[in-house]
């Protein structure tokens, strides 16, 4: 995924084009994390003062999503599904396999900084569980092979 | 005449490889000297199937399925484009019986049509409620939802003509509809569907809505999991926007309206309507104390129709038909059609558009074919993580929100999820706790404190220790989340744990089995055999 270097003033850009929506802080959170792969925390006083939030708030709401990161996660992120229909199906084996396959707890991010694994609570493809996205493209009916390939495939490619 | 093939780009067919099979098939047509086209539609539901490739002929679509890249080069050469016999052959689409049995309302487009043309949207139908909600008054609209017994698809299946009412009477400068599309239920996947699939059809529910409450702006609340729903959605609005659908003068109504697309964030509260309108106005998504309604006080303050997908994508076929028709459908209390979702461990996994009715029994072995790795049956859960698991011996309930209720189970957004005998229920209770425990607010006392002790006491039963008492804590803990939390995630969180222990006991007794077994063999009694309680 193409990602930019964190950039204070790239950032203020964003957050000027969106500090005019009703409700803008979601949207902004996204667009930051959509350009640098994660929100700086050096943001948040420039989301404070556009949005006349406190500190706190913004830390608030940052915390309180699942999606936003304070981090840069790896270069690739590999969400695994872990709610009721792909473990009927098996999926947390596929998850204690990933695990020790790139040596890291859900979670975690690799020591080469290439994987970030996250968990994730459904992705709508229950019918062909169990399912993973990578890097925002959704996988189904997957098994630990079927992941090995992915990840084969996407070292593979840088 | 050009060829047209039909290769679904659905997020559940691209998941099993349909982008491959589209380029292998227009590789094909360069490669043959074919004049054909590719037409990316949403998808029939018919998921086991998928990539479900069809092509159409004088004898209508022909569908074939699950084609694999590899596969195309051998469907052309068995001339697939005449609709020709080829292993991967099922025959006329329509005439699928997994299809064919079903009553498709607000399925009826989903997979038939390029779901980005307009054109082909109202070739087949769509616009005519709208047609139809404009030559009406705001309360000739409301009367029709209202008179039509349509409910809530989001789970909860409170009336939506009560509740647009209550918004049409509340007075107000600014009213917003706000579509709820944050489907986070294990086991659903019909708003993504749609959404993908038919995207017009949700836009024009939202317009009548708008129209039948006085409201000039809407929004799609969708979860971050759904990228490709997200995508389509924005287009989609676009689309309508360009050709005078959304704007200043809707279907030159002289009426103005507009949907705006925003993004949820991984929180699976969001889809509790109060903590939505929280995170749409930029804030945590914390659960709002009730009253005031959302109704009267909503979106900004404002009074607010919240509606799931599929209650608002039905909206259309009941202006379109009449609220008659509609309400001839169904069982009881629940009219109409319901959206079931097979999924998990199912042989056919897929969207079943039926009246009300069907048994679960005859949802997950005449649609489902039984379990996918052919092992017994023993539990299913519907409603997502706050339904409860059901035994065997409760399949001939019928899906309909009532029968469900005296069940001890709930309906929810019709999700069925289907498990082997390799399914450990101590184990999936446990999961539940600390689902709670992950996705809870943190408003309330019960929820937020809780489901980490819940986790912690389901941890010791499983271990064996002080089983008798730790039940009755247990049990104690969940009277006080039903009766005590602020809404319904920590109070259904009880549902699937108290289901597992009344209907799987056993399960909960490894550990205490397993000391038995060893007791026995130290010649030793053992003083903490006790059973779950019922």
């Amino acid at each position: 995924m193409e990602r930019y270097a964190w950039d204070a003033e790239r950032a203020s850009t964003l957050i000027q084009e969106l500090a005019h929506m009703p409700g803008a802080l979601l949207p902004i959170l996204h667009a930051l994390q959509e350009e640098f792969g994660y929100i700086d925390r050096s943001a948040i006083p420039l989301i404070s003062d556009a949005l006349n939030l406190s500190h706190a708030e913004v830390h608030g709401v940052i915390s309180f999503y699942h999606d936003f990161r304070y981090e840069p996660p790896g270069k690739h992120v590999l969400r695994l599904c872990r709610a009721e229909a792909c473990q009927s199906m098996g999926g947390e084996s596929t998850v204690r396999h990933v695990e020790s396959r790139l040596g890291i707890q859900v979670g975690e991010t690799t020591h080469d900084n290439a994987f970030t694994l996250e968990p994730v609570f459904c992705l709508g493809n229950c019918a062909l569980s169990p399912s993973v996205m990578l890097d925002g493209e959704l996988y189904g009916r997957v098994s630990p092979e079927v992941v090995d390939l992915l990840i084969d495939d996407v070292r593979r490619r840088g | 005449m050009t060829l047209r093939v039909y290769v679904p780009g659905d997020a559940a067919a691209l998941s099993v490889g349909s982008d491959a099979v589209a380029r292998a098939i227009s590789e094909q047509f360069s490669a043959r000297h074919v004049n054909g086209s590719v037409v990316r539609n949403g998808s029939r539901g018919m998921l086991w199937l998928e990539p479900l490739v069809e092509v159409e002929t004088p004898r209508g679509r022909i569908a074939y399925g699950p084609v694999a890249a590899q596969s195309v080069s051998s469907l052309f050469d068995a001339g697939f484009l005449e609709g020709k016999p080829h292993a991967l052959y099922l025959g006329p689409t329509e005439e699928i019986s997994y299809l064919k049995s079903q009553e498709r309302l607000t399925f009826a487009r989903c997979g038939v049509t390029d779901p980005l043309s307009l054109a082909e949207y109202i070739r087949h139908g769509g616009c005519k409620g709208l047609e139809r909600a404009l030559q009406l008054t705001s309360e000739g609209i409301v009367e029709v939802v209202v008179k039509s017994g349509l409910r809530g698809r989001g789970g909860a299946g409170f009336p939506t003509g009560i509740k647009w009412r209550t918004v049409l009477q509340a007075p107000a400068d600014q009213k917003y509809i706000v579509c709820n599309a944050d489907e986070g239920d294990s086991g659903t996947y019909a708003d993504r569907m749609l959404m993908e699939g038919d995207p017009f059809l949700l836009i024009e529910g939202m317009t009548i809505a708008a129209l039948a409450v006085g409201a000039t702006r809407g929004y799609i609340y969708v979860r971050s999991e759904y990228p490709h729903a997200f995508r389509t959605l924005q287009r989609a609005v676009a689309i309508a926007h360009d050709n005078g659908y959304l704007g200043v003068n809707i279907a030159s109504s002289g009426k103005p309206f507009d949907i705006e697309i925003r993004l949820g964030a991984g929180a699976y509260i969001c889809g509790e309507e109060t903590s939505l309108l929280e995170s749409l106005e930029g804030k945590r998504g914390q659960v709002r104390y009730r009253p005031p309604l959302p109704a009267i006080q909503g979106l900004f303050g404002k009074p607010t129709v919240v509606n799931n997908v599929i209650s608002l994508a039905t909206v259309p076929v009941i202006l379109d038909k009449g609220a008659e028709f509609y309400q001839n459908l169904g069982t009881g209390k629940s009219r109409g059609t319901l959206t079931i979702q097979l999924s998990g461990n199912v042989k056919r996994g897929g969207l079943v558009e039926t009246p009300f009715g069907l048994t679960l029994r005859q949802a997950i072995y005449d649609y489902g074919g039984g379990t996918a790795s052919g092992r017994p049956f023993r539990a299913v859960q519907v409603g997502g993580p706050l339904g409860a698991y059901f035994p065997e011996s409760l399949l001939d309930t019928p899906l309909d929100y009532e029968a469900f209720t005296l069940q001890k189970g709930l309906l929810g957004h019709g999700g069925i999820v289907v498990f082997d005998d390799t399914v450990d229920l101590a184990r999936q209770a446990r999961f539940a706790m600390e689902f709670c425990a992950v996705e809870s607010c943190g408003k309330c006392t019960p929820c937020r404190i809780g489901s980490t002790r819940g986790a912690e006491v389901i941890d010791r039963i499983i271990a064996g220790q002080n089983r008798t008492q730790n039940f009755e804590l247990l049990d104690d803990l969940c009277e006080l989340l039903l009766d005590g939390s602020l809404c319904a995630l920590g109070g259904l969180i009880p549902y699937p744990i108290q289901s597992a222990i009344r209907h799987f006991p056993e399960d909960f007794d490894k550990a205490a089995a397993s000391r038995v077994a060893l007791a026995g063999h130290l010649h030793r009694g053992d003083n903490d055999d006790s059973h779950p309680r019922n």
